[in-house]
């Protein structure tokens, strides 16, 4: 039935690219959007089946070139389907909306839609292809898909720059993955998954590792593991807000699955390898979220978040290797199901805080943070919905955030108690970073959300009306629904999760089993408690409105020492909330600042600008293609226009091409020659 | 519960006892010790202004945070007697829903547009962030030393080894002082009685909330307070019987109440960029506790 269920879905996106031809601008986004939602509706019911009856598998006989096609559906494939399907589900419905501002650009508008149906069909279908010749090309139309869809604003010289930036990493990406299947192909002649298996077991220990480190950094490259995670902020911004959304969600989270399904098959040292990603995903971590901090932009703020919660997400990787290198059930446990969990709720919270950042973007046409204000009074739906997202984003209960990190400090504490000073040593160091991280966090979003919405506008900008619409704002509460239904009775996933962590090492025993059942109760524990403290919020306001209800309430300006004007320009601003944390973190981030300051008796115009600048960016990425830049620039000299020069070339050309065996031959006799000397 | 009880009849007079100690030891006779709680009745008894700028962010947030805190309070254990609530791992949760507590305070201030709050709700941020690195380094270093991950577990097993147990204990108290301080918005970081908003933290925060809520506002600091003070007193009753084990909780808490006093009247408060490197002591003093109890449980071997 899957199989059925599966080709439906693709026969589906191949019809509704060939429907759209014969439409006009409305049918178009009725057939995707209805196509879409079909989509995910077959897609979840597979997920499910795959879920309550075990692993599908089937192959199909494939040409010469790729031998067999196996597609097995197992439980890690069912899970992250299950993510991206939502995900695509609530985007498309609210991207739906987002587009209406942009009705008359018809060609560009099915464009996006045809991108759009290939990307959502594409996802699925790497997460259950396990032939790699296969995989990589529909990860090619996956890459090329995305690209059509970050750069729906073409005619912007910053779009198109953010997209091809993104182009030529995501080929990087590529790359990197055909070196890593294809020695793997060489080696033993096969193009099935189960090959890296084979192979890696019959390998010592560092070529496993060289395998790994291969398809890992691929893989982090579309995940945005730091130092490869520079398009996220370039492409993120750039996008339109659904698709920020979902690229954030789920298209980063494709490398995720990679990097666990290469982890489910490679046989090689877990501790080395846990180790490895543990310190990747904690640099990734911090980075992140300290960058993230400084940024002035919305929407790239938000990408730098990405980054962070990639790292979390690291973080139990990492840890759930460590298990399985260590024999520690408990860590596996741990380890893998906060990773998973956290790849859903990452998605949950960060799709919303981008639509969210849509909605203000539609109605401002602004993203700088500093300009805003007051917006919660305008947008009432946007301000809460935004405001539960940064909540949970924060991690704080009783939202889904605090549930996945729950479960890594779970694992991170209970590991504690282990003979290894090494391991106890970086386990210490994984919770510090995790509480940074989750302090850092709320800085930045209390930045963000109290600058952006709260108090009176910063700058007078013409505000567009009707932006919450009833069918723009349903996906978002849709998504609320789900993040509140996960920080409040976590268990609903409970035994998703555990068949999923199953698929990792030789079998979980029954003391696993009653581990898990522990940590489950845990949750559990945890998620009523985070009831009860909601119930205990409302009661305690409500008690209050009790009292105070006979009371005198006044309404007046806010207290400004004295102070009567207008103090939408007296406020505090983004800039100046961070600046203790700017000074902090001055060493490490690289931050351009110019000033010009009062001078004189009647003083001009005072400014002062920060840019923060990605340092590693700077240092990996820029200087060295400017290295580059500057050699090849030394053959400028030839490219001159000359026509007559270029004719000189190509005659030294096929000159040489003639002359060159000759003046070998020759070469060859002499030196023959000599040899008889 | 017998914690939940002896705390907020702790928090009744904490405050009275710390302006105690410093009016005696500048030399005045001062406030009876409830005084700062009839201040608190006295508010809740006004009406509000409310700023037309806010939002009902700023009407929920103190109610929040006082939940917040009472929440917390639920989960401290006393001696062998666990809090209402206790489960592995609470101490997170501990941690986390003060942090809602706080990040709805922060917003508050920033909702109130004013030029001033927003000064206060970002040290506050700063400060809290680089507080809590060095709360989950101490429980984790007594995670490690008792192999348990619970305060009630954590606490009564604490002293059924050696007697190094009530050297970390010491050296947990001082950290635990220090954070109630930094959390509190005290001497030496902060100064409750300064009257210029640009040296205030938490006080600048709440310049806008009047009447009741400002009167929750208070007193959840009392009630912080004296949370703080009960594990404090945790490091030291361990699973003594409650004849012994109350007197010690009220002798230990009155101690810190004196110790904060003692602190106020004869430091000055540190200029405010020093601040962050203040804090970052307390981290080092917990790591400097986590290798205690490596050393300890012989890791280095």
């Amino acid at each position: 039935m899957e199989k059925t269920l599966i080709e439906i879905c693709n026969l589906l996106a191949i019809v509704a690219i060939v429907g759209i031809l014969f439409l006009k601008t409305k049918g178009r986004g009725i057939l995707t959007i209805g196509i879409i939602t079909l989509q995910v509706i077959i897609n979840t019911v597979v997920a499910l089946s795959v879920f309550a009856n075990g692993p599908v598998e089937y192959f199909y006989p494939g040409s010469f070139v790729t031998g067999a096609i196996p597609v097995r559906i197992d439980y890690l494939s069912a899970w992250f389907i299950l993510v991206i399907s939502f995900t695509f589900l609530t985007g498309a419905w609210y991207g739906i909306q987002y587009m209406k501002k942009y009705i008359e650009q018809s060609d560009n508008l099915a464009l996006h839609a045809v991108a759009f149906l290939l990307l959502y069909t594409s996802l699925i279908d790497i997460c259950l292809v396990q032939n790699s010749i296969v995989l990589l090309v529909i990860w090619e139309i996956m890459a090329l898909s995305s690209f059509v869809v970050i750069i729906f604003e073409h005619y912007k010289s910053t779009t198109l720059k953010a997209g091809i930036n993104f182009l030529i990493q995501s080929h990087v990406c590529i790359l990197l993955l055909t070196i890593a299947f294809m020695w793997v192909k060489v080696k033993t002649g096969t193009f099935d998954f189960n090959a890296i298996s084979s192979f890696s077991t019959t390998q010592t220990k560092i070529t496993g590792f060289a395998l790994f480190i291969l398809f890992f950094t691929g893989f982090a490259i579309k995940a945005g593991f730091v130092p490869f995670h520079t398009w996220l902020p370039l492409a993120h911004p750039a996008a339109p807000a659904h698709i920020s959304g979902i690229m954030s969600g789920v298209i980063i989270k494709i490398g995720i699955y990679g990097i666990l399904r290469v982890l489910m098959l490679i046989k090689t040292d877990m501790v080395t390898v846990g180790y490895f990603i543990l310190f990747v995903s904690l640099i990734t971590g911090l980075y992140g979220v300290m960058l993230a901090i400084v940024q002035h932009n919305l929407k790239k703020l938000l990408a730098y978040h990405s980054i962070e919660n990639i790292g979390i997400i690291g973080i139990g990787i990492g840890l759930g290797c460590l298990g399985l290198g260590y024999n520690n059930q408990l860590l596996v446990l741990a380890g893998f199901g906060g990773a998973l969990l956290h790849v859903l709720n990452h998605s949950l919270f960060k799709s919303l805080l981008f639509f969210s950042a849509g909605n203000v973007y539609q109605a401002k046409h602004m993203m700088n943070i500093e300009s805003l204000g007051g917006l919660i009074k305008r947008m009432p739906h946007t301000g809460y919905l935004f405001l539960i997202g940064s909540l949970a984003i924060c991690g704080l209960p009783p939202f889904n955030g605090f549930i996945s990190e729950f479960f890594l400090y779970n694992g991170l504490f209970h590991g504690l108690v282990s003979s290894n000073l090494q391991f106890i040593l970086f386990l210490l160091f994984s919770i510090l970073a995790l509480v940074i991280i989750g302090g850092l966090a709320l800085i930045c979003f209390t930045k963000a959300f109290g600058i952006v919405f709260l108090g009176s506008p910063r700058e007078e900008i013409h505000e567009e009306k009707n932006i919450e619409v009833p069918m723009r704002i349903w996906p978002m509460y849709l998504i609320v629904l789900l993040i509140m239904i996960i920080g409040l009775f976590p268990l609903i996933f409970n035994t998703y999760l555990l068949n999923v962590i199953s698929l990792y090492g030789p079998g979980l025993n029954p003391q696993a089993k009653v581990h898990f059942g522990e940590i489950l109760t845990q949750l559990s524990i945890v998620g009523w408690y985070s009831l009860g403290f909601v119930a205990l919020v409302f009661l305690i306001y409500n008690l209050k409105l009790l009292i105070t209800r006979r009371r005198i309430v006044n309404q007046d300006t806010t207290w400004g020492c004295a102070y009567t004007g207008q103090t939408g320009k007296l406020q505090y601003t983004a800039s100046s909330f961070i600046r203790s944390y700017r000074k902090l973190a001055e060493p490490i981030l690289s931050i351009k600042k110019k000033k010009e300051e009062a001078k004189g008796l009647y003083p001009g115009i005072i400014m002062q600008k920060t840019h923060a600048l990605d340092k590693i960016e700077t240092w990996l990425i820029d200087k060295p293609l400017l290295k580059v830049r500057k050699f090849l620039g030394s053959f400028v000299f030839l490219q001159n226009g000359n026509i007559q020069a270029y004719i000189l070339y190509g005659f030294v050309f096929v000159g040489l091409a003639l002359l060159l065996p000759s003046i070998i031959e020759k070469i060859v006799v002499i030196v023959k020659f000599l040899n008889q000397l | 519960m017998v914690s939940l009880l002896l705390i907020l009849l702790m928090s009744l007079f904490f405050t009275g006892f710390i302006i105690r100690t410093k009016s005696i030891l500048s030399g005045r006779k001062g406030p009876g010790i409830f005084q700062p709680m009839r201040d608190i009745f006295r508010l809740w008894k006004k009406g509000s202004v409310y700023s037309t700028t806010t939002s009902f962010i700023f009407q929920i947030a103190p109610s929040a945070y006082f939940a917040s805190v009472l929440m917390a309070v639920l989960m401290v254990p006393h001696g062998r007697n666990p809090g209402f609530i206790s489960f592995d791992g609470d101490f997170i949760m501990f941690a986390y829903i003060l942090a809602f507590g706080k990040f709805l305070m922060i917003v508050s201030a920033l909702d109130t547009g004013s030029s001033f709050e927003g000064m206060g709700a970002s040290r506050e941020a700063l400060f809290s962030m680089l507080v809590e690195p060095a709360f989950f380094i101490l429980l984790g270093s007594f995670a490690l030393f008792t192999g348990q991950t619970s305060f009630h577990d954590i606490f009564s097993t604490l002293h059924y080894g050696s007697q190094v147990s009530y050297l970390l204990g010491a050296l947990a108290s001082f950290v635990l002082v220090l954070i109630a301080m930094i959390e509190n918005s005290r001497m030496p970081l902060d100064d409750p009685k300064t009257h210029l908003e640009l040296t205030m933290i938490h006080e600048v925060m709440i310049l806008d909330n009047s009447g009741f809520d400002l009167g929750t506002i208070l007193y959840t600091t009392n009630l912080k307070f004296a949370m703080y003070g009960a594990i404090i007193s945790n490091f030291f009753i361990g699973v003594l019987p409650y004849e012994i084990s109350i007197p010690m909780f009220f002798i230990i808490q009155l101690g810190f109440a004196i110790a904060v006093g003692v602190i106020e009247s004869f430091m000055a408060r540190f200029r405010m960029g020093h601040n962050p490197q203040f804090v970052f002591i307390l981290t080092s003093v917990s790591l400097l506790i986590f290798f205690g109890v490596l050393l300890v449980l012989g890791k280095f071997a």
